[in-house]
């Protein structure tokens, strides 16, 4: 037998539209959200178009990347950066080879073997270190190597500098990432019968490699970018200077800072386009650190299929 | 190989906590025990006990002994690391290693205690996977990482992964229950199988499940509330589920517990 209208109850519907309320609060806070993702990114972009802008004029010439400023005046245009280049990248690969090994074995030791005392230190030390700055850092380095021991200031001294900055890093990174692989997969190898270093080397550290090698390239490309120690521990050269014990060696921060001083800073004179130019290249080179770092990471990253 | 177990007066502790007291139970070789209870009477506590995994974690420790065809694993002169060679375990989560291709999951054990002969680790790997049941859906993917496996193919890899080093004894903590019913079968025919050569004791809070597979069945149980779990009873399975000694473990089959 059909129903019909008449029939049906009068139900209330059980759901109702959306209050005003509701929907101002929700307009608001969008509002405020895409205001301050506004404001954070204006300045990034500002500080990249700026530095691309100023800088790109002589990075296109061969010989910014092949040559160094040695056989060029001061306010003439020509030479290149390579001195500086060699430089940042010297230092910044010896202190990764100190500070990578050093801070992953601490976190190794955090995380797979620390108990106790031992390990609340060594975290509350790895925290006090990693909020240092880099000035102190450099003078502390000064007062051991130059003061205390009587070594020459040099490049070295700067990596042991950028060393101090990059171990808390590294720890902390590799810390986190090592804490971040299941247990299961440990207990699972102890299981088969091997013993815990192999489990750390073979089963661990390979499971978490992708993001430890992340993390330690970040840290890198941090400490690169550093200047007090810069200023502090060694001299400006315009020469190529392979040697990183002894001797004035240049590297781009300290380019930069010595143009600023001994040159015009004023747009279209040498100064000017040496400073940018630099500073460009120091970005890119940091760019180019970050983009292997992903591409390492993918590399070796845990893959599904 | 599959070798008998004997526990005599085991008492657990984590820290200062007593989370097993005085057990006391025997495992006959070639056969499946069944560890049955409610959630933290200390079941698979006492299995992490049979094969020493129970001390990775920090502050557990032991009191009484564990004999392995009469040798106590627990003496001071007996290296932890070559027990769990002796007694596998599987878990209750499939936990391939995420870095690892199928084969070379399967042949962890091996590589990783020296075994390079890739020949050798081959044919391990095979005899290993079709063990587990699992050589046909894998044999064309040996290379491929094992993550990418079913929920229900990871526990067989596992499996495989456990019986490669050929150990005497298999341990199983709850392995099915994170499968659904038709990989749970798939694991249960495995057990039915793999206890022909090894001697298997397996913790589960299926009861159907501990009638399907096992021959003996252990019922644990806690005292009371912050107190140690004690082995309630040990009997043959068919017993168990029939006619009980304990009158605690007819109440927990019957659903009748708490």
């Amino acid at each position: 037998m059909p129903t019909s209208t008449l029939e049906k109850p009068a139900v209330a519907p059980a759901f109702q539209q959306v209050s005003l309320a509701r929907k101002a609060k929700n307009g608001f806070a969008t509002v405020l959200v895409w205001l301050s993702f506004l404001v954070a990114v204006v300045p990034l972009v500002w500080v990249l178009f700026t530095v691309i802008a100023n800088g790109i004029k002589r990075l296109p010439f061969s010989n910014w990347w092949t040559e160094d400023f040695g056989e060029v005046l001061s306010d003439e245009v020509g030479g290149g950066v390579l001195h500086a280049i060699i430089g940042t990248l010297l230092q910044g690969v010896v202190c990764a080879v100190i500070a990578v090994p050093l801070g992953m074995l601490v976190a190794i030791y955090l995380v797979e073997y620390g108990r106790g005392k031992l390990a609340k230190t060594t975290t509350f030390m790895v925290d006090i270190l990693s909020g240092v700055p880099s000035i102190v850092a450099a003078l502390f380095i000064y007062a051991l190597w130059v003061t205390t021991l009587g070594l020459p200031r040099s490049g070295f001294a700067v990596s042991l500098a950028l060393v101090l900055l990059m171990i808390p890093v590294v720890v902390r990174s590799t810390e986190e990432m090592l804490r971040i692989v299941p247990d299961d997969l440990r207990e699972a190898s102890y299981a088969l019968g091997v013993p815990k270093w192999k489990t750390i080397m073979k089963i661990v550290l390979p499971t978490a490699l992708s993001g430890i090698i992340g993390g330690v390239m970040m840290a890198l490309a941090r400490v690169m970018g550093e200047t007090a120690p810069l200023l502090v521990l060694v001299g400006y050269s315009a020469f190529v200077h392979w040697d990183i014990f002894s001797g004035e060696q240049a590297s781009l921060p300290l380019l930069m800072n010595n143009e600023r001083v001994t040159n015009s800073m004023n747009p279209g004179s040498v100064g000017f386009d040496r400073i940018w130019g630099a500073a460009l290249t120091l970005v890119l080179i940091i760019a180019l650190i970050n983009l292997l770092a992903t591409v390492f990471s993918r590399i070796v990253a845990p893959k599904k299929k | 190989m599959a070798k008998r177990i004997d526990v005599k007066d085991l008492d657990i502790y984590y820290g200062k906590f007593h989370a097993v007291d005085g057990v006391t139970l025997a495992v006959p070789p070639r056969n499946v025990t069944a560890f049955i209870g409610p959630s933290g009477c200390g079941k698979s506590t006492v299995l992490r006990t049979l094969n020493r995994m129970h001390e990775v974690i920090p502050g557990a420790r032991v009191d009484g002994e564990v004999l392995l065809d009469g040798e106590n694993i627990y003496a001071s002169s007996v290296d932890p690391v070559q027990v769990r060679r002796t007694i596998g375990m599987v878990f209750q989560r499939p936990n391939p290693f995420p870095t690892m291709s199928i084969r070379d999951n399967v042949v962890a054990g091996l590589k990783l205690a020296g075994t390079k002969n890739r020949k050798e680790l081959d044919e391990i790997a095979e005899r290993a996977l079709r063990g587990a049941n699992l050589w046909n859906e894998v044999k064309d993917r040996l290379n491929k990482p094992g993550g990418g496996l079913s929920g229900g193919q990871q526990q067989r890899l596992c499996i495989a992964r456990a019986i490669a080093v050929q150990p005497d004894v298999l341990l199983m903590d709850e392995p099915c229950s994170a499968l659904d019913p038709i990989s749970t079968l798939a694991i249960e025919d495995l057990i039915g199988e793999l206890k022909k050569d090894y001697t298997i004791v397996i913790v589960t809070h299926n009861m159907q499940q501990a009638a399907r597979v096992s021959d003996q069945t252990a019922f644990f149980n806690l005292a009371g509330v912050g107190q140690p779990g004690r082995l309630v009873e040990l009997n043959d399975t068919e017993k168990i589920f029939s006619n009980p000694d304990e009158k605690a473990t007819e109440d927990y089959i019957s659903g009748r517990f708490g």
